[in-house]
């Protein structure tokens, strides 16, 4: 039983996580007195979970449904009797009969006593913090009615903010000290860059060597913003620029919008998780002042057709040519943090990824060539913005590669986060305002790309068109549903027979294509390690996605997240594609248009590696 | 640095030859006889050893690990240096038999960072063992098998706490585990483990060699044997003492020749603060416990800096992982300095000694939960003084 504990990185919190499997194992029930009242529990459950399914209420600040246990802030401690201390019941497991006391005197007291010292060391004020309103300690504040500062109330900066990197501002004078994000970031990601330093009153969360974030390993996934409870963390934001290029009548604003934001950005506006804002967030940018706004599925369809094609150039150089330095399985690289991830820790595998651009970077630069010709714009007056679900997308369209037209492809990445914040801004409220569709030339878009948001979407829209492309017929699922490409499991795998297929790809004919997908790139990890043990050898094509759940969980969207609050998300975009007319990327008229036109000498032809390909950096783990 | 009173481990007499009898022993014999005797951690919690190596024993894994609690962290405590540098047998002897009864082949030393001078002594100690088949494989002809490693800390005083202890060791940054699980389950590398106290290992071979019955004579009741108690402060003879439990503060004062004391500081800096009126008390589980340290104030001592100090100590020492003990003690520093300044209103003040009783039950381990103490006992035994001086 100790060993599962074990299996992953040395990590001080993980040692502290109860072990899930052994509860399965034993499936036993215990009794136990709550407040008194008598309910039955299975065995090894915490007093926290017990609570909370027994719909009794148990304030918390350094839990998480999303990561292990740390015991930290201590606002969760309930009264079990015949024990002279406090327990926190987010880490206490029920193992016999005991009697809980959840707001016993006793623990009302300790809990306010907490509070009141967490608040006396918070540094600033909520009316000029970007939490307002969606903060843990304020929250907990407000439930205990605090009106006073007990112990004080700090009043100048300890730190200064770390402002280094493109996604992620720390202002740890804001920081309470759960250590979610050092969970986050060792435990749920795997990437291991922050961690508690120092001690006592001076502890604070660091960096190796206390460098800047712009000068470590961060991938830039923006999955410890997600989790933190308060305003220490949060994505860099440029909406002051955006606003500023709105204004100026000289400049062409454009917004290209990916599929996730508008499955959540509801939440901003106090709607439940799970419904879908296409038409309504069309409209309100609109309103906000933004010149064209398109759709980013057009340019993930055009992933597709580049993708796929190189995947099927990659198959025909190894299985005709018998060309050994083709590497295969292929793996996606729409995932700016998955290509930071493999960058800095497996700097040698770099040509299994897709030399393929994300769809955002794509699209930023057919805007900046194709687009600006047709229009007869200069390009250097376009701006375009990239609504993302994602933080990592603010360092991928600053990346220096990714300017081959001559201007940026992107110029700014903002998060679902931050544009509702920009709505809300302009004094609109998303949810009442009618719908409106994309603009053209780029506003329809295939089903396929608008999966793209949800883990496993990349992979199920590459595979109809692939399929087709070499068989001539749709994929052999009913509605074009492929079902084995959902659901959110770690690592999911599968394949498909390509049989009877086209003269010009009888090469292919009986090869079972084999494929996986996986999320969070601690499952990202386990896959390039079956990678490095040759046990990848005979598989196709990979799907990686850095963030949990997809882009659906990016470090840009709505806070709070959780498993729950992910699935709704991409229910909602599932939902949405099947009322969709197109649901093949090939099948897109403007991208037939595009490589009529543009790229015409066709996926992965000249222009496009100029323009849609790009290259990628060893950086290594060790940086000076 | 006189060593006096010695009847359990201060005396040679007694130091036979405890290992080959138990190894002769079967385990559960072992942990009947530990159990038999009343044995309880010195490290300063007090929990009975053999019920500790009985709950390690039943533990199923292919691996278990023993620790010898080294750290010896406690201000004014200096008793676990004398044994193992002058008893140094009788301690790895001790882990050796606790090896030997849980099931375990491989014990650690964690050896407080200051005590490296110590180190070259401990290992030809380990070195000579080995040699004369007292450790690695088939121990004095049995077929046990046990291996010695020791391990530097490096000064932080939360390390002495087992599970911050087994954290450090793993290499990792020191500070305490959520409990349960409890070390004797999910220990060193998440294998079942015991942590004991230098001096409780020290006690084993004595008990094994002269029996249970024997040991289980002295002391009171609850509290068997004898305790090794290091004294410092103001008295004529400062050192280390071996008495039996029972034994009042008035006697360990007249022991150590101390005059005109005004307070007592039993059990470091996280102890308690005894005043004069209650010198009656005596030092075992059920009355004053300790783990090993008395500090002696007369009467021309500042209390208020005594607490002072002692508060810097826990400002410091915090791992800062906890709220309550984090943010707690600098308040409660804060607050002295305030009374030092004549700032600090009385209603303020009760708000401290409030959010001291926070901190003994919120506290996420021993040291959060007993650093208030000396906080709450001085301003409540010596609040004419302090709030007199100005
Ligand atoms: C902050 C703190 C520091 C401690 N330091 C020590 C120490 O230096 N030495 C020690 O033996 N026990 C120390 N302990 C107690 C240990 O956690 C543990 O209870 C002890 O090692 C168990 O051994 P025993 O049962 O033999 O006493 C400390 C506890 C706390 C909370
Ligand atoms: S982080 Fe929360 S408590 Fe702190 S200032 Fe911002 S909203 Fe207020
Ligand atoms: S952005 Fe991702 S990689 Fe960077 S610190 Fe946060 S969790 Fe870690
Ligand atoms: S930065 Fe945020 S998540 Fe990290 S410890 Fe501080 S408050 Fe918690
Ligand atoms: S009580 Fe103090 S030393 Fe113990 S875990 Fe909490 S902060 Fe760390
Ligand atoms: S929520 Fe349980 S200790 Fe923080």
């Amino acid at each position: 039983m100790n060993a599962k504990i074990l299996k992953r990185a040395p990590v001080s919190q993980q040692r502290q996580i109860i072990d899930k499997d052994s509860k399965a194992d034993i499936g036993n029930i215990v009794e136990i007195e709550i407040n008194g009242k008598d309910f039955k529990v299975p065995l090894g459950v915490t007093i926290l979970e017990a609570c909370r399914s027994n719909g009794i209420h148990i304030p918390t600040l350094c839990y998480h449904e999303d990561l292990c246990i740390a015991g930290v802030c201590r606002i969760c401690v309930v009264e079990v009797e015949g024990m002279k201390t406090l327990q926190a019941s987010c880490a206490y497991p029920i193992t016999n009969r005991i009697n809980v006391w959840t707001s016993s005197e006793k623990v009302r007291k300790a809990r306010r006593h907490i509070l009141d010292l967490l608040l006396s060391e918070h540094y600033g004020q909520c009316y000029t913090c970007h939490r307002n309103n969606n903060c843990e300690l304020q929250t907990l504040a407000k439930e205990y009615g605090v009106d006073f500062f007990r112990y004080g109330h700090i009043q100048e900066r300890r730190y200064s903010v770390d402002r280094s990197s493109f996604a992620v501002i720390r202002d740890m004078d804001k920081c309470v000290l759960c250590k979610r994000c050092v969970r986050t970031c060792i435990d749920l990601q795997e990437v291991g860059v922050l961690e508690a330093t120092y001690r006592g009153d001076r502890t604070k969360i660091s960096t190796f060597m206390d460098k800047p974030l712009a000068d470590v390993i961060c991938i830039n996934c923006g999955q410890c913003i997600n989790r933190c409870p308060t305003a220490a963390l949060k994505a860099n934001d440029p909406s002051d620029e955006i606003w500023e290029a709105i204004d100026n009548p000289e400049k062409h604003v454009i917004i290209q919008t990916a599929p996730s934001p508008r499955a959540s950005i509801g939440e901003e506006f106090g709607l439940p998780p799970g419904h879908s804002m296409t038409g309504e967030l069309n409209t309100a940018l609109r309103m906000i002042g933004f010149d064209r706004v398109f759709d980013t599925n057009f340019s993930a369809d055009l992933t597709i057709m580049e993708e796929g094609t190189e995947l099927l150039l990659r198959l025909k150089k190894k299985l005709v040519d018998k060309d050994d330095n083709i590497k295969l399985p292929q793996f996606t690289s729409c995932s700016p943090g998955w290509i930071k991830y493999i960058e800095h820790f497996y700097p040698d595998y770099l040509d299994y990824l897709s030399t393929c651009k994300s769809p955002q970077q794509m699209f930023g630069a057919i805007l900046k060539t194709f687009y600006a010709e047709l229009h007869n714009i200069d390009p250097a007056n376009i701006v375009t913005v990239a609504l993302m679900p994602c933080s990592a997308k603010k360092f991928e369209c600053n990346r220096p590669e990714m300017r081959s037209s001559g201007y940026k492809d992107i110029d700014y990445g903002l998060t679902t986060r931050e544009m509702a914040q920009m709505i809300k801004e302009a004094g609109l409220n998303l949810p009442e305002l009618p719908k409106s569709n994309f603009d053209d030339p780029f506003g329809e878009a295939s089903g396929a790309g608008l999966i793209f948001g949800a883990t496993g979407g990349v992979m199920e829209a590459a595979l109809r068109t692939v399929y087709e492309l070499v068989t001539g017929r749709q994929v052999p699922f009913q509605n074009l549903n492929i079902e084995v490409c959902r659901g959110f499991e770690g690592i999911k795998e599968a394949s498909i027979l390509l049989t009877e297929v086209k003269p010009e790809w009888s090469f292919l004919e009986g090869l079972e294509l084999k494929f996986i997908i996986a999320h969070g790139t601690a499952n990202a990890k386990k896959v390039m390690e079956m990678l490095i043990r040759g046990e990848l050898d005979d598989y196709h094509f990979v799907e990686i996605m850095a963030c949990p759940g997809g882009c659906i969980g990016g470090g840009g969207q709505p806070i709070p997240t959780s498993p729950e609050i992910r699935k709704k998300r991409a229910e909602a975009i599932y939902k949405e594609e099947m009322e969709l007319s197109v649901r093949k990327s090939h099948e897109n008229p403007h991208i037939k248009f595009i490589y009529e036109k543009f790229l015409t000498d066709g996926p992965c032809g000249h222009i496009s590696h100029k323009l849609l390909h790009t290259h990628y950096v060893r950086r290594g783990r060790y940086i000076d | 640095m006189p060593i006096i009173n010695g009847t359990v481990l201060f005396n040679k007499e007694n130091h036979g030859d405890g290992l080959k009898k138990a190894l002769e022993l079967k385990p559960q014999e072992i942990i009947m006889e530990i159990r038999e005797s009343g044995l309880k951690g010195r490290g300063g919690a007090g929990f009975p050893t053999g019920t500790k190596w009985m709950l390690a024993a039943a533990a199923i894994s292919e691996k278990k690990f023993v620790i010898c609690n080294a750290d010896e962290g406690e201000p004014g405590t200096f008793k676990d240096r004398v044994l193992l540098d002058e008893y140094t047998r009788l301690v790895f002897e001790g882990m050796i038999i606790a090896g030997y009864a849980i099931g375990a082949s491989k014990g650690y030393v964690y050896l407080r960072g200051e005590y490296r001078y110590l180190l070259n002594k401990l290992k030809s100690e380990i070195d000579k063992m080995y040699s004369e088949n007292q450790l690695g494989n088939n121990i004095l002809g049995s077929n046990f098998h046990f291996d010695i490693e020791i391990r530097l800390g490096s000064g932080a005083y939360v390390c002495g706490e087992e599970s911050a202890l087994i954290e450090s060791l793993e290499g990792h940054r020191g500070e305490p585990r959520n409990r349960p699980p409890y070390p004797v389950n999910t220990g060193f590398m998440g294998y079942p483990t015991i942590v004991n106290n230098v001096e409780t290992f020290a006690a084993v071979p004595v008990i094994i060699f002269k029996g249970a019955e024997w040991f289980e004579k002295i002391g009171t009741d609850r509290s068997k044997g004898t305790k090794l108690i290091s004294v410092s402060g103001d008295c004529e003879k400062p050192g280390v003492y071996e008495v039996p439990f029972g034994t009042t503060i008035n006697e360990m004062l007249e022991m150590v020749a101390a005059k005109d004391t005004k307070a007592v500081q039993i059990g470091g800096a996280s102890g308690i603060c005894v005043p004069k009126s209650e010198f009656g008390r005596n030092i075992s589980f059920e009355d004053v416990s300790t783990g090993g340290s008395i500090i002696i104030f007369n009467k021309d001592r500042d209390m208020l800096q005594v607490l002072k100090n002692f508060m810097e100590f826990f400002v410091e020492e915090s791992c800062g992982q906890c709220t309550p003990c984090r943010i707690g003690n600098i308040k409660l520093l804060e607050g002295v300095q305030m009374i030092e300044r004549g700032e600090c209103s009385m209603s303020y003040l009760k708000e401290l000694i409030e959010l001291g009783k926070t901190m003994q039950i919120a506290s996420k381990c021993g040291l959060g939960q007993s650093s208030p103490n000396p906080f709450i006992a001085i301003m409540t035994h010596f609040e004419n003084e302090i709030f007199t001086q100005w």
